[in-house]
């Protein structure tokens, strides 16, 4: 076992965790933060994906250990201080653009690190960058015009809607 | 997983003394490690992490204008600081993955594992870089030895890996569409003294010189250089992605569009 | 009117804030005191014979509490088919038992035959790996035609790898025969309809909890319909009294039609859960969901489509071999059957239809209704044989479905088929779907493309499916075991605010918001107002969950119909507080008033009355306000749509690129069109995903090839367009009473061949000769056809 001390969402927290222990199942089991989700073994959904030191991680392919000492956000921290949704959350209610919810937070930490290095990305930019997050609920259309609404662009106009 | 413990030595002399245990084993970014130890096929007692290492980090120039990668330097930012100096490496560095694997995934893991449809080998081929371990230089050359086979000994930590700059560079991927990892993946640089031609997602062997379309190009160096070529499908990989015919052909196209795109 | 918006209106989702803000409630993510984990030991081996499976070095590992194999659950029931077909001979189907965990052969890579029950996951998994079993490997039988030539069995103890097989109409047999021998032109298609692996984001899990002081059951699981795996666990595989069974579905990360079924890992931690006295929780990993949900599809068919040089189709004749797997999931003999057969005269006025389905046992995992349901399997032979032939009589696509589409006037039409389409306007869709592609715009899109080295095709399709399947009566003659209905009931509190239970269970189709704004509308009030209750067996009545497009257009008119008795006592207790006669009120805006007075109380007011019965008549009406309804539909719903799809393939790799996707659809009247919207992109993409990307494949082997992201090709945002879509105008259902058909599959069922005549239209605009390819279309395959050509 391993002594770990990291900072998530701005409070600092502690823990002893095995060399095997995942970050995503320190934040779920010994945190109980689960909002960060586990939807495949390869590393490919982004349904677990956090920021580290605020870059975007799967936290599930990578160890506890690991974010010793890191800064580390998660879906549960999003939110503004009084508790509204932020901008990139607001924009996904407003545009639809999540159904059953369960790839949303890592949808929402992906489109958070975009964001933060590209204020206004391209449609394009934005579909490619959404490569390692899976949703199989919304087709991505309405993440993809959540996420333009969010960079405070116009949201991509298509035929008849 | 089994049981491990993890060491985060900060310098290569800790992580080269860790690594000497048996049962030892290096983690870089962990991106193909971990999905392998959850499935329980490997069995480390110690996995010593080397991306705590900060003398394995970075990108900088070299004194012969190559541009020298930290063993540890991940992809994000090899693609972030490498857009100028090496606009080909960049843009492959820029592919891997998706974009939070690029956050961890790291130059010198890639080498080590040597994937035969990772991206980075067929930079390194294609570059002729020279692989830096903690004992000794290793052309690049001489470093693939085939799937998953490397010239790396037990405990041996790829420290840096040096990148020639060449004249004009490009990397023409064309995605397996699950793992995104390449399905076939050619690497054309232009030196002054003549063309590489790297290949990688092709080959049942690894990563390899398509010596046949760098002879072709250095004379021309123009797709159609390569219009009398034709690539043996014989030892091409077959599976559910692509039979050996379609990645014998995809390798001649991917060669001319990353020839046509070369900057 | 409701202050945010009754029907009609796009409420933004009251439940995405905790899904936003991650406070959703999966079921992994509930944990119990004293919880222990299971994991499940399974077959590596497609097909075998259990010799022995010893547990003694597991059971002495670290931690380990229980074992369980297939003897432990010799005695208890198995897992029933929902749905009993006959052949054409009269003969039942062939259903073989579906055991709580293997028991005397392993039937499919990845069938659990034993059990770990251990205080910590890596413990049972640790303990998992000591299990020693003696399993003897037989050749695996994965192909459906050598399962039906062969004489060796998935099943030994019915002696044949046939389930059933099916013909529909039987009677209009002989008559479709004639009709096609003697037809001026016969086009024939060979095809496969690809297995699919759902694919829900969230993993299957169940927790099982046991408390001894009342020897009951609480099981929390992923499903999209508690009630039916409470049923089915009760009165089938464990035998616990129902009132000794809650079932919680809580937040369900999408289903596609995976988690309609019971499967054994929910059965397996109730009964551990009894046996170590303690919560016991399982969560499959993508592995696991891979190789034990119920896959999808899975159709080989010949498809044949007789029709005079004009066009005019004379009839359809199809045979299918439908691969249900190893074993027979609840739905699985419905879905290839009275969800396939029933459509395959599509949206058209074709005299004659005949269709034959064998269903075929095979050592791979059980394959069941996904997203659509054999509705698609049926819209894409019939809309690609449809292209097929008009490429063959020289007919443009739309006028030859033009040419033969049941017209407006015509409904009700009673169809080749058997169905009773109750209303739809297909030339007054085909009419949008054009408007928007433009066709003669098309045209120049397509010589830019050209211009760029590639070939565009444009491809288009008419569908019609039936959801919301009933009558319950129907289906009980036609063979069904359960029935169709649904339920609600509306609790209005003392105070005002309404709870409103359905049987419904929402996987992401947003049920709490647009149920209330149904209640609200009715009501005169605040749809804030109102709260869904739904998932939890012990709060909600009977329903059926969520499935085949049901829940608005069956769920949905139950929450109207138990809305109006609360109105109908509502009024009673207002005429009473303003001493009129009931007659003499009229409802609107909340308020009941005295016609012709400004006599008035509010719903709120009579709420209160309700609860508060002081000056009410006691002897003439109950005291409360709470009503329930069960809706049994008169009939199925018939959503329609045209589509239309451009693609661009790349000559030189075979590569599809979607350049454009419209969906034209007619849902009836529409009750949330941002929902809506949502689901058809949704459907339109997983059908995408089908034509183009998704690989389920089995080696010869029986071992799954495709078993995770890293070789199952799942739809990502940069393979995509935005879709354009429109649902404006429906024509409304006549017979339930919000006029509303079902939005959650049409996409699904109308995008598949849509983008595979497309990709056809570019091959053949760009001079390659092909005339099909099967899905998915993937660039290797299509570069093969190309160059076969």
């Amino acid at each position: 076992m391993a002594s770990v001390t990291m900072t998530v969402n701005g409070k600092s927290v502690s823990g002893d965790v095995e060399g095997r222990t995942l970050m995503s199942d320190f934040l779920r089991n010994d945190l109980r933060l689960t909002g960060t989700h586990i939807g495949c073994d390869t590393s490919q959904c982004g349904a677990c994906v956090i920021h580290v030191n605020g870059e975007a991680v799967k936290s599930c392919t990578m160890f506890a250990v690991e974010a010793d000492g890191a800064e580390v956000a998660t879906i549960e921290g999003q939110a503004n201080t009084d508790g509204s949704l932020n901008v990139i959350q607001q924009a996904f209610q407003d545009h639809h653009g999540l159904q059953c919810g369960f790839c949303t937070p890592g949808m929402v930490m992906s489109a958070a690190a975009l964001l933060k290095d590209n204020p206004k990305p391209s449609e394009a930019e934005v579909r490619a960058y959404l490569e390692g997050n899976i949703c199989r609920c919304t087709g991505y259309h309405n993440i993809v015009k959540a996420i333009m609404a969010a960079s405070g662009q116009d949201v991509p106009a298509v035929a008849a809607e | 997983m089994y049981a491990f413990e993890i060491e985060r030595p900060s310098t290569i002399a800790d992580a080269v003394k860790a690594l000497s245990d048996e049962d030892a084993q290096a983690l870089g970014g962990g991106q193909t490690l971990i999905p392998t130890l959850k499935q329980r096929l490997a069995m480390p007692a110690t996995l010593v992490s080397l991306t705590g290492i900060g003398e394995m980090q970075g990108v900088c120039a070299g004194d012969n204008g190559e541009v020298c990668v930290g063993g540890a330097t991940n992809h994000a930012t090899v693609a972030a600081e490498t857009a100028a100096s090496y606009p080909g490496l960049s843009g492959l560095a820029g592919h891997i993955g998706d974009p939070a694997v690029r956050n961890r995934g790291t130059v010198g893991g890639s080498l080590a594992n040597n994937d035969p449809s990772a991206c980075y080998p067929a930079a390194a081929l294609g570059s002729g870089a020279t692989i830096i371990t903690n004992t000794r230089q290793i052309a690049a050359d001489d470093y693939f030895q085939g799937l998953f086979e490397t010239a790396l000994e037990e405990g041996e930590v790829i420290t840096e890996v040096r990148f020639p700059v060449p004249e004009k560079s490009h990397y023409e991927k064309f995605v397996q569409p699950a793992s995104r990892f390449a399905l076939v993946g050619v690497f054309v640089a232009k030196y002054a003294d003549g063309v590489r031609v790297a290949v990688t997602g092709a080959s049942e062997n690894g990563v390899f010189r398509w010596t046949e379309a760098e002879a072709a190009l250095a004379s021309d160096f123009s797709a159609g250089a390569l219009d009398g070529l034709t690539v043996p499908a014989d030892s091409m990989i077959a599976d559910l992605h692509g039979s050996s015919d379609y990645r014998a052909h995809l390798v001649k196209v991917m060669t001319g569009r990353a020839v046509t795109a070369a900057a | 009117m409701p202050k945010d918006g009754g029907i009609g209106a796009s409420t933004t989702r009251r439940e995405d804030v905790r899904f936003l803000t991650g406070k959703g409630n999966y079921t992994a993510d509930i944990n119990s005191f004293g919880q222990a984990a299971a994991v499940f030991v399974r077959s590596t081996v497609a097909h075998g014979v259990i010799k022995s499976i010893d547990t003694m070095a597991a059971a002495e590992m670290p931690g380990v509490l229980a074992i369980f194999t297939g003897e432990d659950f010799v005695d208890v029931g198995g897992n029933p088919a929902g749905w009993l077909i006959n052949s054409r001979d009269g003969e039942p189907m062939k259903e073989p038992k579906r055991p709580v965990l293997a028991h005397g052969k392993v039937r499919h890579v990845g069938d659990a035959y034993a059990a770990v029950i251990a205080e910590t996951e890596q413990q049972a998994r640790d303990a998992a790996e000591e299990i020693i079993a003696d399993i003897e490997e037989l050749p695996a039988i994965v192909d459906m035609a050598a399962a039906l030539a062969g004489d060796a069995y998935v099943h030994d103890e019915i002696a044949t790898n046939q389930c059933f097989d099916w013909g529909w109409i039987e009677d209009n047999r002989a008559a479709t025969d004639e009709a096609i021998k003697n037809a001026p032109h016969v086009t024939t298609l060979e095809l496969i309809n690809n297995r699919l692996v759902p694919n829900a984001m969230e993993p299957r899990a169940s927790i099982g909890t046991y408390d001894a002081a009342g020897d009951s059951y609480l099981l929390h699981t992923t499903s999209q319909n508690p009630h039916l795996t409470r049923l089915l666990l009760s009165a089938f595989v464990m035998g616990i009294p129902e009132n000794k069974l809650t079932v919680i579905a809580p937040d369900v990360g999408g289903g596609f039609g995976s988690k309609i079924y019971h499967y054994g890992e929910e059965a397996l931690v109730l009964a551990a859960a009894k046996k170590v006295g303690r919560p016991v929780k399982w969560v499959a990993d993508r592995t696991e969901s891979f190789l034990t949900d119920a896959h999808g599809r899975d159709h080989v068919t010949k498809i044949e489509l007789a029709c005079e040089k004009d066009g005019t189709f004379i009839a359809f004749r199809t045979e299918t071999l439908a691969n249900v797997g190893a074993y027979l999931s609840n739905f699985s003999t419905a879905t290839p059957t009275f969800l396939h057969g029933t459509l395959i005269a599509g949206n058209y006025t074709v005299p004659n239809v005949y269709v034959n389905v064998k269903a075929v046992f095979t050592n791979t995992a059980p394959v069941d209704a996904y997203r659509g349901a054999g509705r698609p399997e049926a819209t894409y032979s019939v809309e690609r044989v449809i292209d097929m032939a008009a490429r063959e009589l020289g007919i443009d696509p739309v006028e030859i479905r033009r040419k033969n589409f049941i017209k407006p006037d015509q409904f009700p039409f009673g169809t080749a088929a058997g169905l009773e389409y109750d209303s739809g306007n297909y030339d007054a869709l085909m009419d949008k779907m054009e408007a928007i592609v433009d066709r003669k715009a098309f045209e120049e899109r397509r010589k830019q493309s050209e211009a760029n080295g590639k070939m565009r095709g444009l491809g288009i399709n008419a569908y019609v499916e039936a959801c919301g399947i009933a009558p319950s009566n129907l289906v009980g003659v036609l063979g069904g075991r359960v029935g169709l209905y649904d339920a609600a009931t509306v609790r209005v509190n003392a105070t005002g605010n309404l709870s409103v239970m359905v049987g419904a269970h929402s996987h992401g189709q947003g049920h709490e918001t647009v149920f209330p704004q149904i209640v609200g509308e009715m009501l005169g009030i605040d749809p804030q107002s109102v709260d869904i209750v739904h998932g939890d067996t012990s709060k909600i009545p009977f329903g059926m969950g969520t499935y085949g497009s049901r829940s608005l257009a069956v769920c949905g008119s139950a929450v109207v119909r138990a809305t109006e008795k609360i109105i109908a006592k509502a009024k009673k207790i207002a005429a009473h507080m303003l001493e009129a006669a009931a007659d003499d009120l009229e409802f609107t805006d909340g308020q009941f008033t005295v016609k012709g007075t400004d006599k008035s109380v509010s719903f709120g007011e009579v709420a209160l009355k309700a609860y508060i019965p002081h000056e009410f008549p006691i002897e003439d009406i109950e005291p409360g306000l709470e009503e329930t309804a069960f809706y049994d539909p008169a009939n199925f719903t018939y959503p329609s749509g045209a589509y239309a799809c451009e693609v661009e393939v790349d000559p030189d790799t075979g590569k599809v690129t979607i350049e454009r996707f419209t969906a034209c659809d007619d849902f009836g009247n529409v009750m949330n069109p941002m929902i809506v919207s949502g689901q058809v992109q949704g459907g339109v993409v997983q059908g995408i995903g089908q034509a183009l990307l998704e690989n389920t494949t089995y080696d010869e082997n029986g071992q799954l090839l495709s078993a995770s992201y890293m070789d199952y090709v799942m739809p990502r945002a940069d393979d995509l367009p935005l879709i354009a879509v429109d649902h404006s105008d429906g024509t409304p259902c006549t017979h339930n009473p919000l006029g509303a058909k079902g939005c959650g599959e049409g996409g699904a069922i109308g995008s598949p061949p849509t983008v595979v005549n497309a990709v056809i239209d570019a091959l053949q605009s760009g001079g390659k000769n092909v005339t099909h390819i099967d899905m998915p279309l993937t660039p290797a395959r299509v570069w093969a056809a190309m160059n076969n050509a």
